[in-house]
């Protein structure tokens, strides 16, 4: 039988139980949300026995205004086979990143796992080499986050309201 | 230049092997990346490659752009077939708004997309044959290129970096000079192929240099999370036009070729018959738009989706004289149209691999973060263990045949 999402939520909620929350499932994409210590617990469950062997893509989000889970790591896996692919997402306080590595599952989490710390410092714990990858070296913030605008802040002629935005961002 | 400088460290003297320093500018690896090869004789080592020279932050850029000004930041990553990037943006959009776009536009959108992958395959094809010392098919096929980038012209203005297209379809219908264009490409370019073909395929000098240069596993590709021809010269069917159609790829009959030891001659083959689908593809397209538009002539107006009518900016000469049309192009460029809040993910058979968009909307006039998978910067991550046991110069055509393009590599 051919794997659905329904089926899949039933299967991941009977292993897993209260510990996957926030279930989703905008634009038929599964998405769910997984405690931060538990992450490789459920990817290597679903690299085993669900066939979910393909990383997609990694990558994070930055929330400044939800407390204590301000940053968002999202993996899309992809299962080949079935032809499903599914969104997990983990958050972490900004002040302690620490996400588990994906790296042992997937070699392909390498460079993506850089560019996202690169990008908002997400602490890859067991990664190989966690060095920047497209900044320079030198660079000590990490330019995603909110907290850096795009443009020169000294500048008054360019009001951010005017580009989308609140100037709180 | 220090005495510092020039000393060497105490154990490069002990050790063996020779380090190399391969670029960043180097005129063999047709882009900007640098790679410290350790190399022992003529043999690699290891490697290790530093990316990120032309690094331009287009995701923190996209955050203060409204969703039209995001589309030029597309072209600028592949910019060998910057048309898939721009399509693949705008239906991302439009996934995220839910436009249905009409048959006619999905099969205009096939025609250019799969022009940009032959012009993106005849590059990375040709440019192999030129590092392998075979210079005369770059230069057969590099014309015909010219001829792509023509029609791109005469559709949107502009040649390289195209910003082609808008939300719902295209900026205006095509002309009768375009379609002639597509017409005068689909006459000439086999006979060209053919040449280029009789050229290398069977080449006893180009099948010795490529086969057994720098092979993956399916099962290694499949952990990089390689997408594209490069997995599929690995022997792996994977490709986004087949697995999640989009603009109506479902209707076309075509054929997914794949390699079976992942090399640079099995990329290089793999690419070079998907040429020949590309080319069937459009053939098709073309059969299919001209039996719409015979079953119901005002099918030949149809260039946009209708109910994409408050994102899809008025034509230019009403901007330029009605005061409607101009206050609807000012508000959909600065952004004052409602968009859904919403996470999507859209995926689309870039020339290199599967290029997606996840695109997180709260509402507000640009994306609150948009993230690129750039099939490039994930592949290349593979190259230390492809290259590494081999020879330097398969090391070099190597990177060719992954076709490793350093805008979307380094975004």
């Amino acid at each position: 039988m051919a794997l659905t999402n329904e089926i899949l939520k039933q299967k991941l909620t009977d292993k897993f139980g209260e510990q996957l929350t926030e279930w989703d499932e905008q634009y038929a994409l599964l998405t769910v949300r997984m405690p931060a210590e538990a992450n490789l617990k459920v990817m290597q469950y679903l690299y085993e026995a669900e066939g979910f062997q393909f990383l997609t893509d990694l990558t994070a989000v930055h929330y400044p205004e939800r407390a204590g889970e301000e940053l968002c790591v999202v993996y899309h896996l992809h299962n080949l086979v079935e032809n499903i692919r599914l969104r997990l997402k983990v958050y972490v306080p900004v002040e302690k990143p620490d996400v588990y590595t994906a790296t042992k599952i997937f070699s392909g989490a390498n460079w993506m796992e850089r560019e996202t710390y690169d990008n908002f410092g997400i602490n890859f714990v067991g990664h190989p080499n966690l060095t920047r990858i497209l900044n320079v070296d030198e660079m000590d913030y990490f330019p995603m986050r909110k907290e850096y605008q795009m443009e020169d802040p000294t500048r008054i002629d360019k009001d951010d309201e005017m580009f989308g935005r609140g100037g709180t961002i | 230049m220090t005495e510092q400088n020039i000393q060497l460290a105490e154990e490069s003297l002990a050790k063996q092997s020779t380090t190399l320093n391969l670029g960043p500018t180097h005129p063999a690896t047709h882009g900007v990346f640098q790679n410290i090869m350790e190399i022992d004789g003529e043999r690699v080592l290891s490697t290790v490659p530093t990316i990120g020279y032309i690094h331009r932050a287009f995701e923190k850029i996209a955050e203060r752009r409204p969703y039209y000004q995001v589309t030029p930041l597309t072209d600028r990553l592949n910019y060998c077939s910057a048309p898939i990037n721009n399509m693949g943006w705008h239906m991302t959009i439009e996934k995220l708004i839910g436009i249905k776009t009409p048959k006619r536009v999905d099969y205009m959108r096939v025609i250019i997309m799969e022009l940009a992958r032959i012009a993106d395959h005849l590059i990375c094809n040709s440019v192999v044959a030129v590092d392998t010392g075979a210079l005369t098919g770059f230069t057969y096929v590099f014309q015909w290129r010219e001829l792509i980038y023509e029609i791109y012209e005469e559709i949107c203005g502009s040649r390289l970096t195209t910003n082609i297209g808008r939300v719902g379809g295209f900026e205006r219908n095509f002309t009768e000079v375009a379609w002639q264009k597509i017409d005068k490409f689909m006459d000439g370019f086999p006979k060209v192929m053919r040449e280029f073909e009789a050229l290398l395929n069977r080449n006893r000098i180009f099948m010795e240099r490529c086969i057994g240069a720098g092979p993956i596993s399916a099962e290694r590709a499949l952990n990089y999370s390689f997408t594209g021809p490069n997995l599929r010269a690995a022997g792996v069917d994977y490709d986004v036009r087949v697995a999640q159609p989009y603009s109506s790829y479902e209707d076309f009959d075509f054929k997914i070729p794949i390699g079976t030891t992942g090399d640079v001659y099995d990329r290089y083959m793999v690419r070079n018959d998907e040429i020949w689908e590309s080319y069937k593809i459009i053939q098709q397209a073309l059969q299919k738009i001209a039996a719409l538009e015979q079953a119901d002539p005002t099918q030949k107006e149809i260039f946009y989706a209708p109910e994409s009518d408050a994102y899809h900016l008025p034509a230019k000469e009403d901007v330029y004289t009605k005061m409607e049309a101009l206050i609807y192009h000012f508000k959909m460029i600065m952004g004052e149209v409602t968009v859904p809040v919403g996470e999507v993910y859209h995926g689309v058979e870039g020339a290199n691999g599967e290029v997606g968009y996840y695109l997180i909307s709260d509402g507000g006039r640009t994306p609150y973060r948009l993230h690129f998978r750039r099939p490039c910067f994930i592949y290349y991550q593979a190259y230390p263990e492809i290259v590494s046991g081999g020879l330097l110069s398969d090391a070099i055509i190597t990177l060719s045949s992954l076709n490793v393009i350093a805008g979307e590599l380094d975004a």
